[in-house]
């Protein structure tokens, strides 16, 4: 039962992995018996199992991810939102008032209106629906202050880390709060617009150099030597 | 144009162009060329130059199109007016119309397309050059651009030409052996899973003779697909750089 790539090797589509007893992980398909990769990526693996960490993906909806999306239409009893996904998802009018919905006595442009940002969760999913949003949940709903940027949803994982060791590093260090929406849309509200471009900075450096090892302990060094600079010249 | 040359392969075996009989046109593939677009690449083979654009999976309008189970691929073959000597008028010809779909259909078995229902893609495919083997050369290209907008994907698909001038088989047809050779065999072919996506005939060719041709062809297939790997690793490679 060989394997036909060394660690973190980058591979194409339709490039022999491995041959036999192999399970299938992401990016990768079965086909005789031979496991092969479907997307550009690097290729790992980890107790039998074939795994291609895709370089170039787009965000696929998965129930109980947390999400950034845009408000981009009001509609009769919800709004729909666009969350960077090959599907548009729905946000319920009853959802967000959190009482019966009726449409005499309610205006939803008054409540969300076309190009709010707004952080939420998927409710439901499945092929033959387009994702539904929820907001009920402490911490969710339309974002009034902070920063937004953009990142490869495949690369989200790498931005918080093992164990979340990354993210809550950066929290730390620039004093600001990030939430990371799986569709690979972040949010930085820090107290001072400085603190949110360190922020912004830093997860931009990490995008970059995603694939090398001991990442957590430079992006740590970055941030401690960004710091000090800013203080130096207030001196 | 000149007047019908004698000959297409002279007495030493070498063509119009200095090329042997086994020979394929030089060939130059670029990934990632347009920022705009989810994905594309660029292809210069011998004069052929093609761009590709794809966009997608997205959702798909008008929305009548789509399908509840599968991914819908739409496919534009398009040849810019200065592509060819004389100039061409920029509306879709039905040559052009046919080129796309016989395009989409050899790119299909290629796409896992089961995985997103409801979406679509769109490939863009703009001529700017054109020098015979286009089909080909758009194959090439689409399948790249494919890949680089980051669908899934069974294999790459690769194209290439062959055919018969002057009682012989040659591969990689240009546009005065296109034009004044007996026949023109294109195959796109999936290298890894040794699935051929397309085999068309222009032209007459005796059975032996459309093996040999075939054959020939999907040998001229690897050696692109190797540079087609090579170009899409080309992209990505920095990201392996800063690894090592």
């Amino acid at each position: 039962m060989p394997t036909f790539f060394e660690k973190k090797q980058l591979v194409t589509p339709g490039e022999l992995l491995a041959e036999g007893d192999y399970l299938l992980g992401d990016n990768t398909y079965l086909e005789e018996n031979k496991v092969y990769a479907s997307r550009i990526g690097l290729v790992d693996c980890e107790n039998k199992r074939v795994n291609v960490v895709a370089l170039r993906a787009f965000y696929v909806p998965k129930v109980g991810d947390l999400v950034i999306g845009a408000v981009i239409e009001v509609g009769f009893n919800g709004w729909t939102v666009d969350v960077k996904s090959p599907y548009t998802a729905l946000l319920r009018a009853s959802d967000v008032l959190s009482r019966p919905f009726k449409p005499q006595n309610d205006e939803l442009s008054q409540v969300l209106s076309a190009g709010d940002l707004i952080v939420a969760k998927i409710a439901s999913y499945d092929r033959a629906h387009d994702p539904q949003l929820t907001v009920s949940e402490p911490g969710l709903g339309k974002i009034t202050r902070g920063q937004i940027m953009r990142v490869t949803p495949t690369k989200i994982p790498r931005v918080i880390g093992k164990k979340g060791s990354m993210i809550s590093m950066i929290k730390q260090e620039t004093n600001c709060q990030i939430i990371l929406g799986l569709n690979g849309v972040i949010l930085v509200t820090g107290k001072s617009p400085e603190d949110e471009e360190l922020a912004i900075t830093a997860i931009r450096k990490i995008e970059e150099e995603s694939h090398t090892t001991g990442l957590t302990d430079r992006i740590t060094q970055f941030l401690k030597e960004q710091k000090v600079k800013p203080e130096e010249k207030v001196e | 144009m000149n007047e019908k040359p004698e000959k297409l392969i002279d007495k030493k075996g070498l063509r119009l162009d200095g090329r042997k009989i086994d020979e394929l046109r030089p060939l130059k593939l670029e990934v990632g060329v347009l920022p705009n677009a989810d994905g594309s690449a660029y292809v210069e083979h011998g004069k052929n130059k093609i761009l590709v654009g794809v966009f997608g999976p997205r959702e798909m309008h008008p929305k009548h199109l789509s399908m509840a189970d599968r991914m819908v691929i739409r496919c534009r073959y398009h040849m810019a007016s200065f592509s060819v000597p004389e100039r061409k008028s920029p509306a879709p010809s039905r040559r052009e119309v046919e080129l796309g779909k016989v395009i989409r259909e050899s790119l299909e078995p290629s796409v896992f397309n089961d995985l997103y229902p409801r979406t679509g893609v769109d490939v863009f495919i703009e001529v700017l050059q054109a020098d015979g083997g286009t089909r080909c050369a758009s194959i090439t290209a689409a399948s790249l651009a494919l890949a680089d907008a980051g669908i899934p994907m069974r294999d790459l698909v690769v194209a290439c030409a062959a055919g018969k001038v002057d009682d012989q088989v040659v591969l990689d047809l240009m546009d005065e052996e296109d034009k004044l050779g007996v026949a023109d065999v294109p195959v796109a072919y999936m290298p890894s899973l040794n699935a051929i996506t397309l085999l068309q005939m222009d032209g007459i060719l005796a059975p032996e003779e459309l093996e040999k041709a075939v054959n020939m062809a999907m040998d001229g297939c690897k050696k692109i697909y190797a540079m087609q790997k090579e170009a899409l690793k080309t992209k990505y490679m920095t990201v392996k750089e800063v690894e090592e």
